[in-house]
């Protein structure tokens, strides 16, 4: 169908610090004891899409990315690794690889999205519409957990102020404003233009950017060449192109009606007139016409474009991981209510439990993990290989693998990368273990982030 | 067996029933039944709807609550197709991305109106007729006819086909079959494109204008002229007319569901014409001062029915009470050699749903609080087009010149194997 689909895997981040190695760069953090880019590229998968160029940012990450993507999709996906220097930006990103772009439109999917609405539905909107840009939106998703005793860190990042404002017009289709987290703080400034071509505007702050774009190839390199000082699609390009999608700039429609003009050669221009007349009397009317029409109405020189927006319904599952919070609550939901993400199992094929161990429901515990006896595990996500010990207690808690628990520990709320140790009697609450510590017996840690200090 | 249909539509099922039981007409009716398009498919027989929902592309939508007499038609593809087409997007590998585009517009209700239909669907067509390269031994004529007919049933399955639009396409497969064998491909895709040009040119473009020429003469200083729903003939012909100096009134009558009267207004008073507006009901109140009415036409029939937007041939009849004349301007590409008397026997369902909802007052839904057993006993009916008798026509305006309505079947006769062989 003539597009191409760019996957932004990223690589590292700040937010997610003690979780990210050099080992472990963010593409491959595990959700559900799968890399988080397995979602991305499992859904690409299912819609049939097989030609992938996968973004990496760093030389290391995008070695270790490739080795997983070739291991783990051996002939489902045709994928090219790019790797870009580190803290380029999304923009930066594409950039990068501009040269390779080739198809008529492009399909942008973070890396860190995990979510089951078909990539089919952006696109498709954005082919009917005729559109520059189509960007997904999603309810903004419900963090923290239910039964958590909330900490002061936890309320920090429910602030409505790391979300958008989203203004679209009155039958829901076309973007006419969006501001991303940062600008919120101050003022948000609206075009008074476009509220004057549309009349009506309506701005939700439930919605969030979804980060899944679908750009004309043409206007994306138009805009990546002009504007050097764009770092990031998110926060630059995509609202600079809503702002400007009614008095857009003469060199972005330079090419595409070069391009019109090639094809009808056949016709006079008088009757090509008369044929467009037709076909746009004939489509339900945009607000975007008045301004595209000279005043005498002959020729129509098109100086707007059209910013879509495709919203994703309430029942469709879609978070972005991007803060530690994030990761805490995709897990929980992957295992939990958002399961049909999973393909298989949710209990691996060899687990030993002890006698008296329970293992609450919305638990993932992965193959060749064992646990001692008189253990509890409520929703949390456990990985391959580990070695729990007896009178355990782990609630609402992510343990990656081949981490090794002492007896008579209590985890909630935390995150224990892999090959940590835990020694006896470790009490962790609201913790960040990164990979390789050992935590010392007896110790009690609350809102802590133990990482080994990097040699 | 019966074909699900590609084209436009044949003789009703009830002909061919009755020509296989009289066996002495039996082989004059064979020979006749070839030249015909096969019989379009009767929604009410159930084998068949099976079969048919086996083959298509879109999901069916359950049978609803259905008016008897309607029963026949297909049901309304409403909004909920969109989802499914939309999860498809990239798994349909036979469909070219812009006749999908085409087919989404169809669903959406963005692309209305025959001659914008047809257009679009055309223009859909050269794009993929550039974009096609014949497989390996296989022959250029009977390929792309396959691939066209896939286009075709896709589109059909989105909405149904116009005449105009199976008028076109029957052109197109006939353009095809005629290719000389030794064309190579190339020359052979770029003579369609230029034939399809062509037809959009002469059939629609030029057409129009000549149609433009002949109805403003008939247009006259102090006319109050009437006009229903939105026909892009009648309003190039009041903006023409305007154009060249004539002093004229308008007025545009319009009716629920569909709304189509408002585009056109806002269009004609944005270009300085005075304008009434009106809706249906009150025809026969605004009809005492109109002294011309000019309408359009999806189709006209061989008999000189006007097949055209529903509420029509209640604006022609209230005319013709009054001795107001009443002007049909079609392009003849339009016309059909079919004979229709009712305006059952084909039609197009509308959404049922939008019946009963008034537009931009959502609180006004009396029909939601109704349960479900009251419910069962009620069934919404929206009909898209209808039929009006030609006694009711004053004048037929094509690109042929101005017709009475006797004489749609002579231009059918004498000028259809013209436009076919071109």
């Amino acid at each position: 169908m003539d597009f191409q689909v760019v996957v932004l895997a990223g690589g590292n981040s700040k937010n997610l610090t003690p979780l990210i190695s050099k080992d472990v760069p963010k593409p491959l953090l595990p959700v559900a004891n799968r890399p988080v880019l397995y979602y991305v590229l499992h859904q690409l998968r299912q819609s049939n899409l097989k030609d992938l160029i996968v973004v990496v940012e760093g030389e290391d990450a995008a070695l270790h990315v490739g080795g997983w993507i070739s291991k783990t999709f051996v002939d489902g996906l045709h994928v090219e690794i790019a790797a870009v220097p580190e803290d380029i930006g999304t923009a930066g990103a594409l950039r990068a690889i501009s040269h390779h772009l080739t198809a008529k439109d492009i399909l942008v999917v973070s890396g860190d999205l995990v979510s089951d609405v078909p990539p089919g539905a952006v696109a498709a909107t954005h082919r009917r519409h005729d559109a520059a840009v189509t960007a997904m939106l999603c309810s903004v998703p419900v963090s923290g957990s239910l039964e958590s005793g909330s900490s002061g860190g936890k309320d920090k990042t429910r602030k409505p102020g790391r979300y958008n404002i989203i203004g679209l017009d009155p039958c829901k289709q076309f973007l006419l404003h969006i501001a991303t987290g940062s600008e919120i703080e101050k003022d948000s400034r609206l075009q008074k233009h476009i509220l004057h071509a549309v009349g009506q505007m309506e701005i939700r702050s439930d919605l969030m950017d979804a980060h899944m774009y679908a750009f004309k190839r043409s206007v994306l390199q138009e805009v990546l060449d002009q504007k050097d000082t764009f770092q990031s699609l998110k926060q630059d390009i995509v609202p600079y192109l809503v702002r400007s999608q009614l008095k857009s700039e003469a060199l972005l429609n330079g090419i595409s009606q070069a391009e019109e003009n090639g094809n009808e050669k056949l016709s006079s221009p008088n009757n090509q007139v008369l044929v467009s007349k037709i076909l746009a009397n004939a489509s339900t009317p945009s607000f975007h016409e008045p301004y595209s029409m000279e005043p005498d109405g002959s020729a129509q020189t098109r100086k707007t474009h059209k910013c879509c927006a495709y919203i994703a319904s309430s029942s469709s599952y879609c978070v972005r991981l991007n803060s530690i919070q994030a990761f805490m609550d995709i897990n929980r939901d992957v295992t939990g209510e958002a399961d049909h993400l999973l393909s298989d199992n949710i209990i691996g094929p060899s687990p030993k439990l002890g006698t008296k161990t329970t293992v609450g429901p919305h638990c993932m515990l992965g193959e060749g993990s064992e646990m001692g006896d008189k253990c509890q595990v409520k929703r949390s996500v456990i990985g391959r290989h580990c070695r729990i010990g007896s009178h355990v207690k782990i609630v609402n808690s992510v343990v990656m693998n081949h981490v090794t628990i002492g007896d008579g520990c209590i985890i909630q709320g935390s995150v224990v990368c892999s090959n940590v140790q835990l020694q006896e009697r470790v009490v962790l609450k609201d913790c960040l273990v990164g990979a390789g510590f050992v935590v010392t017996m007896g110790n009690e840690y609350k809102g802590e982030s133990l990482a080994r200090k990097e040699k | 067996m019966k074909q699900p249909p590609q084209k436009k539509d044949g003789p009703p099922v009830a002909s061919s029933v009755a020509a296989s039981e009289r066996g002495v007409d039996r082989p004059v009716e064979k020979e006749r039944k070839k030249d015909l398009p096969p019989p379009r498919m009767q929604f009410d027989d159930e084998s068949r709807v099976d079969k048919a929902k086996r083959r298509s592309l879109l999901n069916q939508p359950e049978a609803r609550n259905r008016v008897e007499l309607f029963r026949h038609l297909p049901p309304h593809k409403n909004g909920s197709q969109l989802p499914y087409l939309e999860s498809k997007f990239f798994e349909l590998h036979e469909m070219h991305p812009s006749v999908y585009k085409v087919g989404l517009q169809y669903l959406t209700g963005d692309t209305s109106g025959g001659n914008a239909r047809c257009i679009a669907m055309l223009q859909a067509f050269q794009e993929a007729i550039r974009d096609y390269s014949t497989p390996p031994e296989k022959t250029l004529n009977r390929d792309l006819t396959s691939k066209i007919g896939g286009f075709v049933s896709f589109l059909i399955e989105c909405r149904p086909l116009s005449m105009s639009m199976g008028n076109a396409i029957r052109f197109l497969k006939s353009r095809i079959a005629r290719l000389p064998l030794t064309l190579s491909e190339s020359e052979a895709k770029a003579a369609l494109c230029s034939d399809i040009d062509r037809f959009i040119n002469e059939k629609i473009v030029l057409a129009d204008k000549v149609i433009l020429r002949h109805a403003a003469t008939k247009i006259r200083d102090g006319d109050v002229l009437l006009t229903y729903g939105s026909s892009c003939v009648v309003e190039m012909i009041l903006l023409y007319a305007h154009e060249i100096g004539k002093q004229f009134r308008v007025v545009v009558v319009d009716s629920r569901p569909m709304l189509e009267g408002q585009k056109q207004l806002r269009r004609l008073v944005a270009k300085g014409l005075s304008c009434t507006y009106t809706q249906l009901n009150a025809i026969s109140y605004v009809m005492h001062e109109v002294t011309r009415v000019f309408l359009g036409a999806s189709s006209i029939f061989s008999n000189g029915t006007v097949y055209s937007r529903v509420g029509t041939a209640s604006v022609a009849m209230v005319a013709h009470a009054f001795h107001v004349p009443v002007l049909v301007c079609c392009e003849a590409y339009k016309f059909h050699e079919r004979v229709q008397l009712d305006s059952i026997c084909f039609n197009e369902l509308g959404d049922p749903d939008a019946v009963s909802k008034v537009p931009g007052r959502e609180d006004v839904n009396y029909l939601d609080n109704l349960t479900d057993k009251q419910k069962e006993n009620l069934q919404l009916l929206n009909l898209k087009y209808d039929a009006t008798p030609s006694d009711y026509i004053s004048v037929i305006v094509t690109d042929y010149g101005m017709i009475p309505p006797t004489s749609v079947p002579v231009i059918v006769r004498e000028y259809r194997k013209e436009y076919l062989l071109i």
